[in-house]
């Protein structure tokens, strides 16, 4: 009997979908995390929130606005820091831990290039942690404005006064555009981190510390000065101060016409930066190449 | 056109010589059997044809440069470095749906099909799984890859003996066809004796045997002689000889058997024999 062999078979392939959600599956602490953190932020100012009736009595009128709004206008912070630190951790160990466990050799085996999965890896600080800090900011401050907007009409107030001086709608675009300059503005950190993680063979957390931290010192002690710690600095809070028109020693934005793009665009440590991090991404591409197990 | 073709393959860590001018040639439809002893080269010598590693001299695998043309040639080249490899954390049912979604010649039935027959269940992940489950595991997501060259470094190591058989069974029966090739790594070397086609034998960097099975069959013979015999045995000029009980035994390559027969029991060398042999002459000395 002659039989033909099969025709080769050609699935279709989403080298990149897959590989995010690989990323997804094996560090569930990057949706954890912030779910935790959203959790205990909608408890807290829950509590805070019985206390909303009688804060409006007593109220100034001058503070009136600030009393209302700033415990739902708050709410979100938290839940970004821990995105923005679950993204640091990830990072760092995004390309150690697979050397670590040798199932890098696994991966190495499949048809997934070595840039696909760095830039997989990236796109989870990038763009899947902003994602989900957003949604969990806006699904926070919605059931918190229901839970404020029900004791208001439990204590015989109206909720148009929440609904009225807190601009839920209008502080969603605040917060995609919000995270999207962070993203930007901190790619470099994230560069950094996951090159460190490509790089190291040992204690990844030491190597994205120490060099940073030599090169202030050193500077500090032969030239006096402080010019690299001011660089750090400058890219930690820079994006705050570079994308928005920030009142004085307030961080916190609720107006339109506090969003500065222009300026962020055109501020050269945002380009510098960007430069940066495509310069330590493709370096963990090649160093992914090369590496082997540890 | 050969699967594997290489020349003057040489590769250097530092000062250290891991592989010194190996010249190979695997033809489609061969299960080869590298043997080595620890540190010879095999690996250093497997990742350079994986495209693992940079290397000198010229390799060609499938056509293709391995270093400079990786990500094409990965679609058609399978491998196995050892079963302990998977990640810990990946459930099976994930690492099905992530080869399905990256690799364009995986068929998901084949995989599942195969996994059935074990007692790997599909909601566990791979560090709930036994030893021999994992490796199971591994065996059945190779299943599905249809791949042109099936590179195994070692597969076995740490197993006990009954998935030892289990894998080269499945690998045999289940995998094997004449238009693949497999390329495979051990230092159990009896157990796969009766599967591979070619062996060959590597030590410092350097091919010290290499021949297929059907010559290792006709050509080697051992002989157990009496002390009053070996002499006559020495004359005919064995490639290795060793003492056991009180007796010689005598290996010889290429010398008729029937003239072998007048000094004792004749039989086939095992390749751990062989092995010894070869390692104990010296670089290259057997051939």
């Amino acid at each position: 009997m002659n039989t033909q062999p099969d025709p080769p078979i050609e699935n279709p392939v989403r080298p990149f979908y897959w590989s995010v959600r690989r990323e997804l599956w094996e560090n569930r602490s990057v949706y954890i995390a912030p779910l935790v953190v959203a959790a205990v932020v909608l408890f807290a100012t829950a509590i805070n929130t019985t206390r909303l009736p009688r804060r409006i009595r007593t109220a100034e009128p001058a503070k009136r606005h600030a009393v209302i709004v700033t415990p739902f206008s708050l709410a979100p912070a938290p839940i970004m820091m821990a995105t923005l630190l679950v993204g640091f951790f990830y990072c760092l160990d995004a390309l150690y831990g697979e050397r670590r466990d040798r199932s890098i050799l696994f991966w190495k085996s499949l048809p997934v290039s070595d840039r696909t999965t760095v830039l997989s890896k990236a796109s989870i600080p990038m763009v899947v942690l902003p994602l989900i800090a957003l949604g969990l900011s806006v699904v926070t401050q919605f059931l918190l404005l229901q839970l404020g907007s029900l004791i208001l009409m439990g204590n015989g107030m109206s909720p148009g006064t929440l609904w009225g001086e807190f601009g839920f709608f209008q502080g969603l675009p605040i917060m995609v555009y919000g995270l999207t300059i962070h993203a930007l503005w901190f790619a470099p950190i994230y560069g950094w981190l996951l090159l460190v993680s490509a790089w190291a063979r040992r204690a990844p957390v030491l190597w994205a510390l120490f060099p940073p931290l030599a090169i202030a010192a050193v500077e500090k002690i032969v030239f006096n000065t402080t010019l690299f710690m001011n660089m750090l600095g400058y890219r930690m809070t820079g994006a705050m101060r570079e994308g928005f028109v920030l009142r004085g020693k307030h961080v916190d934005v609720e107006r339109f016409s506090q969003l500065d793009p222009a300026r962020f665009l055109s501020a050269p440590g945002l380009w510098v930066g960007l430069i940066f991090a495509a310069l330590c991404l493709a370096a963990a591409v090649r160093l992914r190449r090369n590496r082997e197990p540890i | 056109m050969a699967c594997i073709e290489a020349r003057g393959l040489r590769k250097t860590f530092g000062p250290t010589v891991a592989v010194d001018g190996l010249d190979l040639r695997v033809e489609e439809g061969r299960i080869l059997g590298i043997v080595g002893p620890n540190g010879a080269g095999k690996t250093t010598a497997l990742n350079s044809i994986l495209g693992l590693t940079p290397y000198q001299g010229e390799l060609r695998v499938l056509g293709r440069d391995p270093w400079t043309e990786r990500d094409q040639l990965v679609r058609d080249v399978a491998f196995i470095a050892d079963v302990a490899v998977l990640p810990r954390w990946i459930r099976v049912s994930q690492a099905i749906d992530y080869l399905a979604g990256v690799h364009p010649r995986f068929d998901r039935a084949k995989a599942e099909g195969f996994l059935a027959k074990t007692s790997v269940k599909r909601t566990s992940k791979v560090r709930e799984l036994s030893k021999g489950m994992v490796t199971q595991l591994h065996l059945a997501l190779i299943m599905g890859i249809d791949a042109k060259l099936l590179v195994l470094d070692e597969p076995t190591l740490g197993l006990d003996i009954l998935v030892r058989k289990q894998f080269y069974d499945s690998l045999l029966n289940d995998y094997f066809d004449r238009s693949r090739t497999i390329v495979v790594t051990t230092h159990q070397v009896e157990e796969i004796q009766d599967v591979l086609t070619d062996m060959m034998f590597i030590n410092r960097g350097r091919i010290v045997f290499d021949r297929s099975m059907e010559e290792f069959e006709t050509r080697y013979s051992e002989v157990m002689v009496s002390p009053e015999q070996v002499a006559a045995a020495r004359a005919l000029r064995p490639i290795h000889e060793r003492q056991v009980f009180g007796r010689s035994i005598l290996l010889f390559d290429g010398v008729d058997r029937q003239q072998l027969a007048a000094l004792g029991d004749v039989r086939r060398p095992s390749i751990a024999d062989l092995f010894v042999a070869v390692m104990s002459q010296g670089e290259g000395a057997a051939i």
